[in-house]
């Protein structure tokens, strides 16, 4: 064997950024990019800055940012132990009115204040944001549980019924609370407003600080994202991803089924209370007509559009739809109705739109347009009903996952790939 | 349980949640009798009257609870779409009635063109939803639970977008071709609204359940619903089947939306999702597959709301939704198979 020793082994293609860090590295660049162009808009030409109040204004970007917040917190209940919620607007809400309730004058007979932002001589239950965050967190994980326990055991479509009705209840309590048995819960239809503005040791936000609270809201989703990337990885995440997607064969192998999935309920609530808490402060205040059952679905377009169960997927489809709901619809329908001089109200399609993003994704593109390796597999599969489906696997699906050199398509569950350092996960092939 | 023995396990030890759920079920069941009682003693003329309106809005229900148990049995979706269908039957009963036929009154063409609505609506809806099967659910039928469930959330949402078009986003307010006037029975007022109510709903029901228990198509339907495969190889073509089936269902809605239309007078594009979750809540009530049981459902989800909304100590109309999916809930919790479903092994 005449092997000429000088010829260099051909190393894989160095990468500047190593595949698994692709997505996050591209997040925090396009965050500070963004950060820097509103920080640095007074500095623009005036057709620019017009320009990008028009198609990007600051407040939309941190509401997309709350919307992130909450639909990550939707992606571990739908999208890690794949119990479909549809009530999830009910933890906004009560994060919500956490905000307005220990960040306002709502309760103007006491007079309590701890690091707030407001004068100490104002009434009302005034706390710092950041206790308020974690107040509004800790009251949606235990509604969490609380909405989970006695109903976890029920089939998931069942499931997905009671999130609904539980996801009408809590806005009606709010929207009706101003007597509750004489006690005055919400100030019903009229919300509770204005909330105190967040405050940073001796800093206080005010409503105009847009640039500030995104940073705010950009450090909370990163908070939330490191917090389901790590659920995803550890004993937890491997757990729901087994009841996702075999609950009878998770529980035979020791997956405390319940607790599981109580544990997904509360944690992803404890998203939807600090998306609430953020988005009271967002719009200075918490009404109860905010909190409709469209909020839900187009949370669950948003986790369905970028792949469930993958974060940065996730965090895509929430930002490209909140960016469309809030900004892109009216925009476009702005700019199409002085070109065409007709009188189209495009904004009112978004019904359209957000059905049209579930249905076409279901039918067409299950697993999303970033979806995780796994998912994708899982949902592409056939034959749910073992015998009678043709149990035909995605070849070409799986062939992506395939540990190159055992030339079979089997795959070993927790290998890493040798070429790209990925987890590869799959139990039936 | 760390350490069953065989005699344990053949006692089955009555555990201290079983022991708190049963005793909380009869806590429950014993308030629910007491307001009960406590509502007819202060006044009766005022219970009796809130639960005619009730029983009449409970007939609707049951035909619209009726779509979805029957989808439900046959392949095991919740249609979430079935709603916002009874809703479009709401406006196209309008449209058809009102703007095209030109009826405002009562009178005997009214009620000649009225039954013509009726037939038309029926036909409306069964195509939709026949449509709907068709396009989005037929290619699911295989694939992973959640796959199916999304698609109908978001075919509600489209169903709801034309609803938005066609009615407007405000609700509106439509004449009726039905009798207004009211008759006496001991001081409880009964509109001939709420006899007309059950002249139609009743013979639906009838020829409902002659069709599925009758009819060679009927037995189509239960064998599907039993077993898909054991039915194809027996010769049923299963597609048109599930065709025929959500064409029933469709028909029901339609049928629903008529009378509602022209009982309450009042459409709105987000009428079917409210309505659409009382009345699953009625077939869940009466055990989700089962027909009886989505009737009797029906009657006494509007049975309690119409008690909650007229009676001495109800609740009020604006809590009205939550009591119904509160008792949604605690079905859930207490009795998830419904009052008539079969027990199933893994609950539901």
């Amino acid at each position: 064997m005449a092997v000429n020793l000088s010829t260099p082994v051909p190393s894989p293609r160095r990468r500047l950024i190593p595949a698994h860090l692709r997505w996050p590295v591209g997040y925090a660049i396009a965050a500070l990019l963004l950060f820097l162009v509103y920080y640095y808009r007074g500095y623009m030409s005036p057709e620019v800055s017009d320009f990008l109040q028009d198609w990007l204004p600051p407040t939309a970007i941190n509401e997309a940012l709350v919307w992130v917040i909450c639909a990550l917190g939707l992606n571990i209940v739908v999208g890690y132990a794949g119990l479909l919620d549809l009530g999830y607007v009910a933890f906004w809400a009560i994060g919500g009115y956490t905000a307005g309730w220990l960040m306002s004058e709502f309760f103007y007979q006491v007079q309590v204040h701890i690091l707030g932002s407001v004068p100490a001589t104002r009434p009302g239950i005034h706390l710092s944001f950041w206790f308020v965050l974690a107040a509004g967190a800790a009251l949606c994980a235990l509604f969490g549980a609380l909405i989970g326990a006695p109903t976890l055991r029920l089939r998931s479509d069942y499931l997905a019924l009671v999130t609904l009705g539980f996801g009408e209840i809590i806005p009606q309590v709010f929207y009706n609370g101003e007597n509750i048995g004489g006690f005055n819960l919400s100030n019903g239809s009229k919300g509770i407003t204005p909330v105190d503005p967040i405050s940073v040791g001796p800093i206080r936000l005010g409503p105009f600080d847009l640039v500030w609270k995104y940073v705010i809201f950009v450090a909370l989703a990163v908070l939330i994202i490191w917090m389901s990337l790590r659920l995803r990885e550890g004993r937890l995440g491997r757990a729901w991803l087994a009841i996702r997607e075999d609950e009878v064969a998770a529980s035979a192998m020791g997956v405390p089924l319940m607790r599981a999935k109580l544990a997904a309920y509360a944690l992803g609530a404890i998203a939807g209370g600090i998306g609430g808490v953020a988005f009271a402060t967002h719009v200075n205040g918490v009404l109860p007509d905010r909190f409709n059952f469209s909020i839900s679905i187009i949370l669950l377009a948003m986790v369905v559009l970028g792949g469930m169960g993958n974060v940065w997927g996730v965090i895509l489809g929430a930002l490209v739809l909140a960016w469309v709901n809030s900004t892109g619809l009216p925009q476009l329908g702005n700019t199409l109705n002085e070109m065409t001089g007709q009188d189209l109200n495009l904004p009112s399609y978004n019904y359209l739109l957000f059905g049209g993003v579930l249905v076409l994704m279901m039918l067409f593109r299950r697993e999303g347009f970033v979806p995780e390796s796994r998912t994708r597999l899982v949902l592409r599969e056939h034959g749910r009903e073992g015998v009678s489906g043709e149990a035909t696997l995605d070849y070409e699906a799986a062939d992506d996952l395939a540990v190159p050199g055992t030339g079979t398509d089997v795959l070993v569950i927790g290998e890493e790939r040798p070429d790209t350092g990925e987890d590869v996960r799959r139990e039936r092939v | 349980m760390t350490q069953t023995t065989h005699a344990e396990v053949l006692r089955a030890p009555l555990r201290l949640q079983d022991i708190a759920l049963r005793v909380s079920a009869v806590l429950i069941l014993a308030g629910v009798t007491t307001w009960l009682v406590a509502s007819l003693a202060t006044s009766p003329v005022q219970f009796f009257s809130a639960a005619v309106a009730g029983l009449s809005i409970g007939a609707l229900y049951a035909l619209i609870a009726l779509g979805y148990t029957l989808v439900y049995g046959i392949i095991e979706l919740i249609n979430f779409a079935h709603g916002d269908l009874f809703m479009l039957g709401t406006l196209f009963s309008a449209f058809l009635l009102t703007t095209v036929l030109g009826q405002t009154g009562a009178s005997a063409t009214a009620w000649v063109l009225f039954l013509v609505t009726l037939l038309a609506a029926m036909a409306f809806c069964a195509t939709l939803n026949v449509g709907i099967e068709f396009l989005a659910y037929r290619r699911l039928r295989r694939a992973p639970r959640l796959a199916p469930l999304i698609t109908a959330v978001g075919m509600s949402f489209i169903l709801q977008f034309f609803g938005l078009k066609w009615n407007g986003s405000t609700q509106r307010q439509w004449p009726s071709v039905l009798p207004a006037e009211e008759f006496n029975i001991g001081g409880v007022v009964i509109s001939y609204r709420f006899i007309i109510i059950f002249a139609v709903t009743v013979p639906l029901l009838l020829l409902m359940s002659w069709v599925v228990t009758r009819t060679r198509q009927g037995r189509a339907m239960r064998a599907t619903a039993q077993d898909q495969d054991a039915a194809r190889l027996m010769g049923i073509d299963v597609n048109r089947t599930i065709s025929f089936t959500f064409a029933l269902g469709g028909a029901m809605a339609g049928a629903a939306g008529v009378m509602y239309q022209q009982i309450i007078g009042s459409t709105r594009f987000d009428l079917g999702f409210q309505l659409g979750l009382v009345a699953f809540t009625a077939a869940v009530l009466g055990g989700i597959g089962n027909l009886t049981g989505a009737v009797i459902g029906g009657i006494l989800i509007g049975l309690i709301q119409g008690l909650n909304d007229g009676a001495a100590y109800g609740l009020g109309q604006r809590w009205s939704q939550s009591v119904v999916f509160g008792i949604l809930i605690l079905l859930m919790v207490f009795r998830p198979d419904g009052l008539l479903g079969r027990s199933s092994g893994d609950r539901g």
